[in-house]
């Protein structure tokens, strides 16, 4: 038995659509915040079910789609140096650099590790004390505690030869600063199930608060997501502006505290570059003092660049909710799943990539 | 990035590390961020690192609300 699978969604999916459809008497435009809630929205068509009015927008939430390139520039540069192996997620390999790629790197002979778990980069560091390891670690709240758990490992392990390139960003830092340009229209946020088992539900808070917008932290599956969508249309019927929970079956109201403990041991909040948002106040992690021996910024000399996205790449309004990905001039011709241009089209749960594999019917 | 999967805690071994099966196939994975986590237990998995228990029960369950629908229906049993 899977805790996670829904029963019954056959008979349960049209009724909660004719639910829908009843409340949808004036048009919501609904943001998806996570990468893995718009490829599971793509995947299951729900785009194409629901009735005109409500429409959903794909928002910021890839953590491999928003590192700008000059970070990836910097992970690349340490992967050339001598004794250097190193180590990071599979979903970064593809990303472009401002020249080059992680998976390029690798074709031409550097030491690139694709590892599934942050720990599997101090086992690398343990078996190869004569090299230099470090992980790029990229990811969300949801990937921040293990990363913090892995750094903690390391120096209870003594391992010495061990760094970390942090590239960790925080969502909530990041809604606030969509919401604040004021340049997107929202009526609600279908928000990430995974980083809100860590983070819970307060940290969401000031959406209805300051911004008087609904949210719901919502699940994978397709009846998750039509729930979560008729939740927000049920709080407007009912004239409510709350942060509910849909996906109460694994997210905790208070998130997982013991996971945000660890978190708030090894790093604290930084300013950090997101692409398309620019710099957001305190939406990173840096290592705090006690770890700062395993910075590799500081270890190693990495100057940060900016980088122009490349010409025509529409990544940083796709990001940002404001062009859907076909109306990008190179969407389909100079820029496919196969060939990339921009870091929405590599990453499989970049906007670009879904609308491309997804992509007909699912206009909506 | 952050999908979680969800698995079933086979064994523990030292040093707050678990077996884990996922539908048949198994993995080593940390119980550091949810050391409360025992033998037989659920849990969400991300990254190498058990991220929240899960209730068993809850699986059978249909949610209240959908159960409100087909009880308007009629279609409950
Ligand atoms: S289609 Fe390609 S070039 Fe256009 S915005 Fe998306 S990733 Fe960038």
């Amino acid at each position: 038995m899977n805790p996670h699978n829904r029963p019954d969604e056959g008979r349960l999916a049209p009724r909660l659509i004719e639910e829908i459809t009843r409340l949808a008497d004036s048009p919501m435009r609904l943001m998806e915040v996570c990468g893995t809630h718009t490829v599971a929205i793509f995947r299951s068509g729900i785009r194409s079910m629901l009735p005109p009015g409500v429409e959903l927008i794909s928002g910021p939430g890839c953590p491999v789609c928003v590192t700008p390139a000059g970070e990836i520039d910097r992970a690349i540069a340490l992967s050339r140096r001598e004794d250097m192996i190193l180590a990071t997620f599979g979903d970064l390999m593809r990303v472009p650099g401002s020249s080059s790629s992680l998976q390029e790197e690798r074709a031409q002979g550097r030491a690139v590790r694709v590892i599934l778990s942050p720990l599997d980069a101090v086992k690398i560091a343990e078996e190869h004390p004569d090299k230099t390891v470090c992980f790029f670690g990229v990811g969300f709240e949801t990937t921040s505690p293990a990363i913090a758990a892995a750094v903690m490992e390391a120096q209870r392990k003594g391992c010495n030869n061990f760094y970390l390139l942090s590239s960790q960003r925080l969502i909530p830092p990041a809604m606030r600063a969509l919401l604040s340009a004021g340049k997107v229209n929202i009526d609600g946020f279908i928000l990430p199930g995974h980083v809100s088992v860590v983070i819970g539900k307060a940290p969401y808070c000031f959406l209805a608060e300051e911004f008087s917008l609904p949210g719901v932290i919502t699940g994978f599956e397709p009846l998750d997501i039509l729930e979560g969508i008729y939740l927000l249309l049920r709080q407007r019927k009912e004239g409510r502006t709350e942060i509910e929970i849909q996906y109460s079956r694994v997210v905790q109201k208070e998130g997982n505290p013991r996971a945000r403990g660890i978190m708030g041991e090894v790093f604290a909040p930084v300013d950090a570059r997101w692409r398309g948002l620019g710099t957001i106040p305190a939406s990173g992690l840096a290592l705090r003092d006690g770890f700062s021996q395993m910075d590799a910024t500081q270890a190693f000399d990495l100057p940060l660049q900016d980088i122009a996205e490349t010409p025509g790449c529409l990544c940083g309004e796709v990001l940002q909710g404001l062009v859907r990905p076909p109306e990008c001039s190179l969407f389909g011709t100079r820029c496919t799943p196969e060939d990339p241009v921009g870091p929405c089209m590599v990453s499989t749960e970049g906007s670009c990539a879904a609308y491309y594999k997804y992509g007909r019917g699912n206009e909506g | 990035m952050c999908l979680g999967i969800p698995g079933q805690i086979v064994s523990i071994t030292e040093n707050q590390l678990a077996v884990v099966d996922f539908n048949g196939v198994r993995r080593e994975v940390s119980l550091m961020l949810c050391p409360e986590l025992a033998v037989g237990d659920y849990c969400l998995v991300h990254v190498g690192f058990a991220m929240q228990r899960l209730e068993p029960e809850e699986a059978q369950e249909t949610m209240e609300l959908l159960d409100e629908f087909l009880e308007a229906s009629g279609e409950s049993s």
